[in-house]
């Protein structure tokens, strides 16, 4: 691997976006959009401050998977993944290039997403507001590198949108937003401690009740991270050089 | 010049299976340096996989190709040959110039001589002009030309170039044919498939293929000889006749 090949990928996939206002637009507001829909739902009750912690993280990384899985298959079919594999660029520079680049654009959605649930829709939570942030972060980051894996089964694009229920639903039916992970039947509950989102929800839900919650969260993004390695390293894997 | 000693391809026992057909059922053949070399023959006759095979992202059946005197798709040959395919794969959503300054990032080169590079490339492929369009506001022909820009930023020792002037105007054909031989005149080597006869003119030696075999690997010049046609539109379909005949007695005898 090679840091400048890298660079250069993540370079190019953001001159791709910039080109793209609409995605650009859909990547910053949608998950405001909605999490202002929730905060507007729960007025006057104490569910949104419950939940929409949680949710601030899972809206980020559904975008971020869509974006991720429908972008990388458009180069697979374009044939320019074919070509750049035929020069010096590695699997792990396209990869990491890629995750780079909607890295970056998750850093700027997850920040307006928080400043917008704290100010203007007045989520309190008992931890660090920019704790949130980090952990948004780290959210769209797991959801860009599970679209990257997800376009890696994906023959069109048809497919590739198909695979966000598919991939996403069932973690967010286990990951602990309708009941408790704990209280789940216990099979289920195995389940559920395998799937990344729980752990995102975890520490979300960390931030929202206690006070000091460094500790407890940065247990669950090292297995948030530990999950986004893994599914980059076997993304990487679907990629072949050659083809019959 | 390039000191180039051996062939820059050697093919030789190759079978290929391109979907569920085999395209190539054995093919032997050598592409000398330095040279262009047409390869010829009518779609469905193996040329772009046999193209898919020299640069390396075919799987093969069996049978070697060895390209600079490694094999195909080796690691050392990634920044030393170039590759265009038939339909343009350039990214439509940037410009013309980010299109060419990636893929030169992508062969290494950086700075000063990644930004002449450009410039010169966009200049032989005559898109100065639109260097900062985005490639979807492009024609057809444009949007090919910026394909082979991203070949050619590298200035690689082995361009393979699956038919690059298609949709494009006779002068602009002309010029990409004196670039093709600029290049092979520097020691660069040029696998350039076509199906416009006339063009085969402009190339040091002619692969005619079919049907995934070799039917003729000769000059111009000894191909009209030898069919003793008056061009190559011509002397092609003599090859292709004749050989129909000869292949029609095997079957009836």
């Amino acid at each position: 691997m090679n840091a400048g090949l890298t660079a250069a990928t993540s370079g190019r996939v953001l001159r791709q976006v910039r080109t793209d206002h609409r995605t650009i637009g859909l990547i910053i507001v949608v998950p405001c959009v909605l999490l202002g829909l929730l905060a507007w739902i729960y007025t006057g009750t104490p569910v949104f401050d419950a939940i929409g912690p949680a949710l601030l993280g899972v809206f980020p990384m559904v975008v971020m998977f869509i974006v991720t899985s429908v972008a990388t298959l458009r180069e697979r079919q374009s044939g320019t993944l074919e070509r750049l594999l035929t020069t010096p660029m590695g699997k792990g520079d396209f990869m990491l290039g890629y995750a780079g680049a909607f890295g970056a654009l998750a850093v700027v959605q997850a920040v307006i997403a928080t400043g917008f649930a704290v100010w203007v829709c007045g989520l309190g939570v008992a931890g660090p507001v920019w704790l949130l942030v980090v952990v948004a972060v780290f959210d769209a980051v797991l959801g860009t590198a599970l679209g990257l894996l997800a376009s890696g089964f994906a023959r069109t694009e048809f497919q590739a949108v198909q695979f966000m229920p598919a991939f996403l639903l069932p973690q967010f039916l286990l990951c602990g937003l309708l009941i408790p992970r704990d209280q789940l039947p216990t099979v289920l509950e195995w389940v559920s401690n395998v799937l990344p989102l729980s752990y995102a929800v975890d520490a979300m839900k960390e931030i929202a009740r206690n006070a000091d919650p460094v500790t407890a969260v940065l247990g669950d993004l090292g297995i948030v991270a530990a999950f986004i390695a893994g599914a980059l390293a076997l993304a990487s894997l679907t990629l072949s050089r050659r083809s019959a | 010049m390039m000191n180039n000693s051996g062939p820059a391809v050697a093919v030789s026992g190759l079978q290929a299976v391109r979907g569920k057909r085999r395209v190539i059922p054995g093919l032997d053949l050598e592409i000398p340096a330095g040279q262009v070399v047409g390869l010829l023959g009518p779609s469905g006759s193996g040329k772009s996989t046999l193209m898919r095979c020299i640069v390396g992202v075919q799987i093969l059946e069996s049978g070697t190709v060895t390209v600079l005197g490694h094999p195909a798709g080796s690691p050392t040959l990634r920044d030393r040959v170039g590759y265009v395919t038939q339909s343009p794969s350039v990214y439509a959503d940037l410009s013309v110039r980010d299109n060419v300054t990636y893929f030169g990032r992508a062969i290494g080169l950086r700075g000063a001589s990644l930004r002449e590079a450009v410039d010169r490339t966009l200049a032989e492929v005559d898109l100065v002009s639109y260097a900062d369009q985005l490639v979807q506001d492009l024609s057809g022909g444009q949007e090919s030309r910026v394909s082979l820009a991203a070949a050619l930023v590298g200035r690689p020792s082995l361009l393979v170039l699956d038919e690059p002037t298609v949709g494009l105007d006779p002068v602009l054909r002309r010029d990409l044919w004196d670039l093709f031989r600029h290049l092979a005149d520097r020691g660069h080597s040029l696998v350039v498939s076509s199906h416009v006869m006339d063009e085969a003119t402009r190339c040091d030696r002619l692969v005619l293929l079919r049907e995934g075999r070799v039917l003729a690997d000769v000059t111009p010049a000894e191909l009209l000889q030898q069919t003793g046609a008056v061009d190559a539109d011509a002397a092609f379909l003599a090859l292709i006749d004749a050989e129909t005949a000869r292949s029609g007695e095997r079957s009836s005898s």
